[in-house]
């Protein structure tokens, strides 16, 4: 085992620590408010920059401006960012889910129009899936695309959970065009303007109090023919690759979540809560889990390494971190005292941000239903919507809420 | 970056398991509860395959493998509750090596077994070595010790030590008047040594309290680093082999949900059965992820050692409790059966959980090792 770079790993790396040696203090900080448009500019401007050395896009092909390298490569850019302790780029979703998802399924006018202004920050995009009665049941979304009398498309329904919404360019979006089918055949994806006429967007307030994202609504909004992305009735199997490219992002490097650092100085700083056997065995645990969440991700990025992508056992990891994290913030709460829950205190933050973690990419219950049926083969919970109409999947739910 | 097993390890693996596949060693488990006498002597098997030389350098006839290797080993033992006395002789020869002792060539050759009578080095909490109270939490200090020319005495005792019944050579670590560690190898049956056999609960592992009253051993040249890693050895392996039920607790458990049904399906189908057995597979996973951390440290990066091996304990333990619990349960009744294998791996998780310190002493040392700035 080893856990050192290959010479040619090492000779990138070496390149990429010697770009952010020159370039980081022009860099903003690493966080800032969503609703502060200077914020949101300095980060483009930075996205931009990172763009022309070679450090955003580096997984994607060469002929739409990307680096054609490795996910390796990838995690290494982000390990330098991280120590540089410099932001990465602005639009992670797009370029790390939605932009692969084009370079898969769009059509060359697609990924030629979209494509360049994405890497650059110039656009940001924005993933419109999720629903108020569509989160872990996907397929089950409402939001209606009907073609148009005049051509194209009119777009009626709602999106929920948007990160990005407030500055986007455009969303990638997944609606129903057919109704009459079972629910994952009647799925297509469009690409949205977030400034077309029918467009509203509104900042959804979270436990903190904070609006880190948004819910959407399309009222009677006009979408062009080309609008379409992989094919009308192909929405679900599109979506699946942006599924696919989520793991990959949010799989890798996670484990600061937990703060270990913080926690054990905040441990280590109180002389009672340093001897104390409770607080001892808490934070003794919560680390042994930090630490492995880091040594699988060794182990994940090994087997990419080797050409295999990791599959659904990866989501153990994030079950891990969450979890791990939550302890974290408890503990070092607990030790801290009520004045980690003052807005100013670091602990205060996260305490409010990890419950929604536990949701996003996925709820746990749902990832344990698709690990303990892909990885441990068990047999599936029998479903009542297989092969059954949309529509009157729709018109049995009214039925049993009514009786 | 390469953090999977080699070919090398691979092989190794497969050979311990195919090696321990000839030996009913879980149905042993169940008839050496009721008689001792039905534990089959493994030892011999353990010799041919090159086991008690795994760590000792190829000059004395051993392997000169690493305690990752041992551990993979122990890991298969594990797994089908084979007694094999790793957990005594791994540390033991650990030490033996570091100080080049005479013995080295015969232990490779499995011509004389060593065990490990362990003391656990200082912490913040517990300032001197220590060793396992016989009864309670107090922990004692480790056996008095006092250099004589190339011999040490010590007096003083060791309780619950893993495979110490039938070794040859015990490999005892005390302390000196100054508090500070020494080795001694000394003839199990010396002077002034008593080895009292005992078993608790789990019939697969022989344990013994050993008492020492002045007796004399080979003073073995090694410093306090090299005793400290003995213990973290033990810890490590003890995460191993807990690793290894592991995986048949799931692997049981994961084939029953699937062929027992209820209400009309499976009872793997039902959430709340699914959910159990993939908080064991993540349960497992850690365990195995903080596995390879320890191997990888003992021979890349030795001074986080003492954590990987302690996370890994910990993970470790705490996941055999949960899986072997979980075993009992998805079985229902019938899990928790004289006849069923599920009862033996909770005697294995009930044991090991309170050997070498206990799980928890491991999860303190975690705490420890990252208060004071490691990794």
């Amino acid at each position: 085992m080893d856990l050192n770079d290959t010479p040619e790993q090492a000779e990138y790396r070496e390149k990429v620590r010697a770009w952010l040696d020159e370039h980081s203090d022009g860099a903003p900080p690493r966080s800032g408010s969503a609703e502060d448009s200077d914020y949101i500019n300095a980060r483009r401007a930075w996205q931009r920059e990172l763009a022309e050395a070679g450090l955003a896009g580096v997984t994607w092909p060469r002929e739409y401006g990307g680096q054609g390298r490795g996910p390796l490569e990838q995690v290494t850019v982000n390990q330098e960012l991280a120590r540089a302790e410099v932001p990465g780029i602005l639009d992670v979703i797009g370029i790390g889910m939605l932009g692969p998802c084009l370079i898969a399924h769009g059509s060359e006018e697609q990924k030629s129009r979209h494509l360049g202004p994405m890497l650059h920050g110039d656009e940001v995009w924005c993933q419109l899936f999720s629903e108020p009665a569509a989160g872990s049941d996907l397929a089950a979304i409402q939001t209606r695309a009907k073609p148009a009398d005049e051509g194209g498309w009119t777009l009626n329904g709602q999106k929920v959970w948007t990160t990005n919404a407030q500055f986007a360019s455009f969303g990638l979006l997944l609606a129903r065009t057919d109704p009459d089918v079972p629910k994952h055949k009647g799925l297509t994806m469009f690409i949205v303007p977030m400034d077309a006429p029918g467009v509203t967007v509104r900042g959804l307030r979270q436990i903190s109090g904070e609006a880190e994202f948004n819910e959407v609504f399309f009222d009677d909004v006009h979408l062009d023919e080309d609008a379409v992305v992989g094919g009308v009735g192909n929405g679900w199997g599109t979506a699946l690759t942006v599924l696919m490219f989520e793991r990959l992002t949010i799989g890798f490097g996670s484990e600061n979540f937990g703060s270990p650092a913080r926690l054990a100085a905040t441990v280590a700083g109180d002389p009672g809560a340093r001897r104390d056997s409770d607080i001892r065995q808490r934070l003794g645990t919560l680390l042994s889990e930090l630490l492995a969440v880091r040594f699988n991700g060794y182990r994940a990025l090994t087997m990419l390494q080797r050409g295999q992508i990791p599959g659904p056992e990866a989501g153990l990891a994030k079950v891990t971190m969450v979890n791990a994290a939550i302890a974290a913030t408890d503990l070092g709460a607990d030790v801290v005292g009520p004045d980690a829950l003052d807005p100013d205190n670091d602990w205060s933050y996260l305490i409010s941000f990890l419950p929604g973690l536990k949701s996003a990419g996925g709820t746990e219950q749902i990832l344990r239903n698709t690990i303990g049926e892909r990885v441990l083969g068990l047999p599936p919970e029998p479903r009542l919507d297989k092969g059954v109409p949309f529509s009157e999947l729709r018109a049995k739910e009214r039925e049993a809420l009514a009786s | 970056m390469n953090f999977a097993l080699s070919d090398e390890q691979e092989f190794l693996r497969e050979a311990a398991r195919g090696a321990l596949s000839r030996h009913k060693t879980v149905e042993a488990a169940r008839e050496a509860l009721e008689n001792p006498e039905a534990l089959p002597d493994l030892w011999p098997m353990a010799v041919e395959a090159g086991w008690p030389g795994l760590l000792i350098d190829e000059e004395h006839g051993g392997a000169g493998l690493g305690v990752f290797e041992a551990m993979l080993v122990a890991e298969e033992c594990g797994r089908v509750l084979a007694s094999v006395a790793l957990l005594g002789l791994v540390p033991a020869t650990a030490i033996l090596g570091s100080a080049g002792d005479e013995s080295l060539a015969e232990v490779a050759a499995g011509e004389l077994r060593p065990v490990y009578l362990p003391a656990r080095p200082p912490s913040e909490l517990e300032d001197a070595w220590t060793v396992d109270p016989h009864s309670g939490v107090a922990r004692p200090p480790a056996p008095r010790a006092a250099i004589e020319g190339s011999e040490v005495s010590l007096e003083g005792s060791y309780a619950f030590v893993p495979d110490a019944p039938g070794a040859g050579l015990l490999v005892a670590v005390g302390a000196l008047q100054d508090g500070s560690p020494v080795a001694a190898a000394l003839a199990a049956d010396a002077e002034g040594v008593q080895v009292d056999p005992i078993v608790r609960y789990d019939a697969t592992r022989p344990l013994a309290n050993i008492t020492l009253s002045g007796a004399r051993g080979r003073h073995l040249d090694v410093d306090a680093d090299a005793l400290a890693d003995a213990w973290y050895v033990a810890q490590a392996l003890v995460a191993a082999e807990s690793i290894g039920a592991m995986q048949t607790c799931l692997d049981t458990s994961v084939a029953y949900a699937k062929e027992r049904f209820t209400f009309g399906r499976a009872i793997g189908s039902y959430q709340a059965i699914k959910h159990e057995l993939t908080e064991i597979l993540r349960l497992l996973e850690n365990a195995r992820g903080l596995e390879y951390y320890a191997g990888w440290a003992r021979a890349d990066k030795p001074e986080e050692f003492p954590l990987a091996a302690s996370a890994a304990r910990s993970a470790a333990g705490r996941g055999l409790d949960f899986a072997a619990r979980s075993m009992i349960d998805v079985h229902g009744g019938i899990g928790a059966t004289w006849e069923h294998d599920a009862p033996l791996f909770f005697r294995r998780a009930q044991l090991s959980r309170r050997l070498l310190g206990g799980t928890h002493d491991a999860t303190d040392r975690v705490a420890e090792q990252t208060l004071a700035g490691v990794p």
